[in-house]
C-alpha cells in the first residue's frame, strides 16, 4: 500500500488574529501557523493502514513557517518520506494548491503509483472542503469526503470507505484505487510522539524539496475585504436562585414561541 | 533523606535504564529488601499491577519490559510518598519512576487524551492549558499594584518572580498572583517578572513522561535567565521549585531558588506588623508533596499562617511527611478523566474528607495546582458551603486590608 498524505499549516486561532493594513488579508506579523488538525487524522489513518497492510507513507506539505517541524513530526511518527512543496502559496487559494500538488505528484516518480491520497476533510482556511475533491477531479480519480473508515483490498485494487452522513447515518462506498479521501476521523486518536523522537528525526532524517511546476493561475475570485466580527450586545446573564433562573428561562422560551 | 543537598547527586543521576545499575542509585536499587512499604504507602498502590516493589523485582531479574506496556505508571502522581518512606533510601520518585514513565510513554499504544493534549500544549505554547504565550502577562493589568516586567525594564533586580502557568492563566491561580504581588509590594521587595517571556519550568515534563519536552523548556528558560541580572528566583509553584532545585542544576543552573513561603518567612519581622486584620478562621494546611516531602518545607507555611491574627491552625490526620497527595502531580492534573473511567477515587476528594472531618472552615494551600483540585472536590462532595480553599498569600493579603 503506497499512501500519500497531504498536510498543511493553517492559522492558529489560539492567537489573536489581526487584519493586515491592506484590509483583506491576515496580518502575518502576529500570525502563527499550526498543523491542520484534521490532517493529523489523515496521517494517523495512513500509519494504521501501513501497520496493518505494509507499504509506505509519504507526507507532502506546502512550504510555510514551522512546516519543517510538522514534517519531522510525521517522520518521527512513522512516515517514510517527507516532501516540502515550494512555489505554492496555500493560503486562500485551495484550487491553486490542488493544481500544484497534482503537478508535484506527476513530477515525482514514486508518487505516480500511489494507491491512496488522504488529507483532512477540511481546514480552518478551507471550510468548503475543496482541496480533496478538486485534486481528485484534476487527477481523474474518485473522491469521498468526511470518511471515518478505510478498508483497502490491494488484490482487487478497490477500497471500501465509510462516510459520515447527517442524523447518524453512515454510507459505505466502494471505488477503484487510486482514490482521494477526505478523512474526518482516524480509527483512533492521532498518536503522541515524544519530543526527543522528533528531535532525533531532525538530526537523522531529511525533508525532500519538490517544486510546483508552472506558476499558479490567478484566482478566479478575489477577497475584497476582511473584518473582525463586530461585537454586538452582550449576552444577558440571568440572576437569582436556580428556581428563579429556571422560571426566567421558561418565560424567555415561551415568549419566543419555543415552549 | 536530605533534600537540600540532593541536587549534586541528581545532577549525576542516570538518564536511561541501560546504565542504571552502574550508578549510585542502581547500587541502592540492588539493596531493596522487597518490604513493600512503597506499595503500601502509595495512594494508588492498590490500583497498580506493578507497584514500585514489583518494578524493582522485575528490574533486577531482567524482566522490566513487562511494566512498559501496563498502565501502572499512569497511576503514579509523583507524590514522593514511596521515596520518603523507603528504608533503603531508594530515590524512586526522583530516578526510577520518571525513567519508567518515559518508557511507558514510548510503548503505550494510546495516551489518555487529556495528558496528550497537555504535553502538546506545553510544547507549543509553554503552558498546559493551550493559552497563547502572548497572553501570559495579561493578569498583570489586574494586579492593582505596580509590577516590574523585566523585558520592558531590564537591569539588575534582587528577586526574579517566576509566576508559572496556573498562577498566570487559571482564574483562581491569578488570585494567588495578585495576592503575592500585593504582599511583595507591601514589604517593599525589589522584584520583577518575565512577563510573556516566561514558559513552564517543565517539572511535569521530566517527572511526567517527556524528557524531550523538559529539555526543550530548560534550554528555553536557561537562555531567558541568562539575559537578566538577578540574585534569587522566587516562585509560588512548588513544581517549578522542584524543577529548579532538582533538575536544572544538571544544565548549569546555579541560582538560589526560594518558594514564596520561604521568602516571606525571611521577612517575618517586617511582615507581622502589616497583618492588622483579625481573621477568625479555623484553618488547616495541606502540605504540597513537592514542598513538603521533597523539599522539607513543612514549617514555613505554618509559621505564616500562625502569624495571621485570629487564625486557628488545626492539623489533618495526615500531615507533614504523611500528607495525602492532591492527585495533581506527575501528570495527575491531566488524568482525572482517565481515573474516573477506571473508577478510582480522586485523591483530592480523599483529602477534602479529612479536612472537613476536623472542622476546618478554610483549607490553606501553597501550591497553584491545588485550587482546581480542591475546589472541584469540595463541589463534588457537596462541602462547598462548609469550607473554602485559600492560598496562604491570599490570607496574608486579606489580613493586610484595613
Amino acid at each position: 500500500m503506497n499512501i500519500l498524505v497531504l498536510l498543511k499549516m493553517v492559522p492558529d486561532v489560539v492567537e489573536e488574529l489581526e487584519v493586515a493594513p491592506d484590509g483583506k488579508s491576515l496580518d502575518t506579523e502576529f500570525l502563527r501557523l499550526i498543523p491542520n488538525e484534521p490532517d493529523d487524522h489523515a496521517l494517523e489513518e495512513a500509519l494504521l493502514l501501513k501497520e496493518r497492510l505494509g507499504g509506505k507513507v509519504t507526507v507532502l506539505a506546502p512550504d510555510a513557517a514551522e512546516v519543517d517541524e510538522a514534517l519531522f513530526t510525521a517522520l518521527a511518527k512513522g512516515a517514510d518520506r517527507a516532501l516540502k512543496l515550494s512555489g505554492a502559496d496555500a493560503s486562500s487559494n485551495t484550487a491553486g494548491l490542488a493544481l500544484a500538488i497534482r503537478q508535484a505528484i506527476a513530477a515525482t516518480p514514486d508518487l505516480q503509483g500511489v494507491d491512496l491520497i488522504l488529507t483532512g476533510t477540511q481546514a480552518n482556511d478551507d471550510l468548503d472542503t475543496l482541496l480533496a475533491p478538486v485534486l481528485a477531479q484534476l487527477m481523474g480519480v474518485p473522491f469521498v469526503g468526511i470518511v471515518t473508515s478505510v478498508v483497502p483490498d490491494a488484490g482487487r485494487r478497490m477500497v471500501t470507505v465509510q462516510k459520515e452522513c447527517p442524523k447518524g447515518v453512515r454510507a459505505e462506498f466502494e471505488m477503484p484505487m487510486p482514490a482521494v479521501l477526505g478523512i474526518q476521523a482516524a480509527e483512533k486518536p492521532p498518536r503522541y510522539v515524544p519530543v526527543a523522537k522528533v528531535r532525533a528525526a531532525m538530526k537523522s532524517l531529511k525533508i525532500e524539496a519538490v517544486e510546483a511546476g508552472e506558476p499558479l493561475p490567478a484566482l478566479p475570485i478575489e477577497v475584497i475585504a476582511m473584518d473582525k466580527p463586530v461585537v454586538s450586545e452582550r449576552a444577558e446573564m440571568l440572576e437569582g436562585s436556580p428556581e428563579e433562573v429556571a422560571g426566567k428561562v421558561c418565560e424567555i422560551l415561551t415568549a419566543r414561541g419555543l415552549l | 533523606m536530605n533534600a537540600a543537598t540532593a541536587w549534586t547527586e541528581i545532577a549525576s543521576c542516570p538518564s536511561s535504564l541501560e546504565n542504571l545499575f552502574d550508578t549510585e542509585e542502581g547500587r541502592r536499587l540492588r539493596t531493596c529488601i522487597q518490604c513493600g512499604t512503597c506499595a503500601g504507602t502509595c495512594p494508588y498502590g492498590d490500583t497498580m499491577d506493578y507497584p514500585p516493589r514489583r518494578m524493582i523485582a522485575l528490574l533486577r531479574s531482567g524482566q522490566i519490559e513487562k511494566v512498559f506496556t501496563s498502565d501502572s505508571l499512569l497511576n503514579c502522581v509523583a507524590c514522593y510518598a514511596c521515596m520518603a518512606k523507603c528504608p533503603r533510601g531508594i530515590r524512586l520518585t526522583d530516578v526510577l519512576l520518571p525513567l519508567m514513565k518515559e518508557q511507558t510513554l514510548a510503548h503505550m499504544p494510546e495516551l489518555p487524551a487529556e495528558l496528550q493534549k497537555a504535553l502538546q500544549n506545553t510544547m507549543r505554547y509553554g503552558n498546559p492549558m493551550g493559552e497563547s504565550s502572548r497572553k501570559r502577562a495579561l493578569w498583570l493589568k489586574t494586579a492593582g499594584v505596580p509590577i516590574r516586567v523585566l523585558p520592558e525594564q531590564p537591569g539588575p533586580v534582587d528577586l526574579l518572580w517566576f509566576v508559572e502557568c496556573y498562577s498566570a492563566f487559571y482564574a483562581r491561580g491569578q488570585d494567588i498572583a495578585r495576592a503575592t504581588a500585593k504582599v511583595f509590594n507591601a514589604l517593599g521587595l525589589d522584584f520583577a517578572v518575565l512577563g510573556n517571556e516566561e514558559k513552564c519550568a517543565g517539572e511535569c515534563g521530566r517527572l511526567t513522561w517527556e524528557p524531550g519536552l523538559y529539555e526543550t523548556l530548560i534550554d528555553y528558560n536557561m537562555a531567558i535567565f541568562a539575559k537578566y541580572s538577578f540574585n534569587h528566583i522566587v516562585t509560588g509553584c512548588p513544581h517549578a521549585l522542584n524543577a529548579f532545585r532538582l533538575r536544572y542544576p544538571s544544565y548549569g543552573f546555579r541560582y538560589d531558588t526560594l518558594h514564596v513561603t520561604e521568602l516571606l518567612v525571611r521577612h517575618l519581622d517586617r511582615l507581622k506588623p502589616l497583618l492588622k486584620r483579625k481573621l477568625n478562621y479555623t484553618v488547616t494546611y495541606h502540605d504540597s508533596c513537592c514542598l513538603g516531602r521533597r523539599n522539607s518545607i513543612f514549617d514555613e507555611p505554618r509559621i505564616l499562617l500562625k502569624a495571621i491574627p485570629g487564625v486557628k491552625l488545626v492539623e489533618m490526620t495526615h500531615h507533614r511527611e504523611n500528607a495525602i497527595c492532591c492527585g495533581g502531580g506527575g501528570g495527575g492534573m491531566w488524568l482525572d478523566t482517565y481515573y474516573k473511567t477506571k473508577g478510582y477515587e480522586r485523591l483530592s476528594e480523599r483529602r477534602i474528607k479529612e479536612a472537613v472531618e476536623i472542622g476546618a472552615d478554610v483549607l490553606a494551600i501553597a501550591c497553584d495546582y491545588e485550587f482546581s483540585r480542591f475546589e472541584d472536590a469540595l463541589k463534588v462532595l457537596g462541602h462547598d458551603k462548609r469550607m473554602v480553599v485559600r492560598d496562604i498569600t491570599e490570607l496574608l493579603a486579606e489580613s493586610m486590608e484595613a
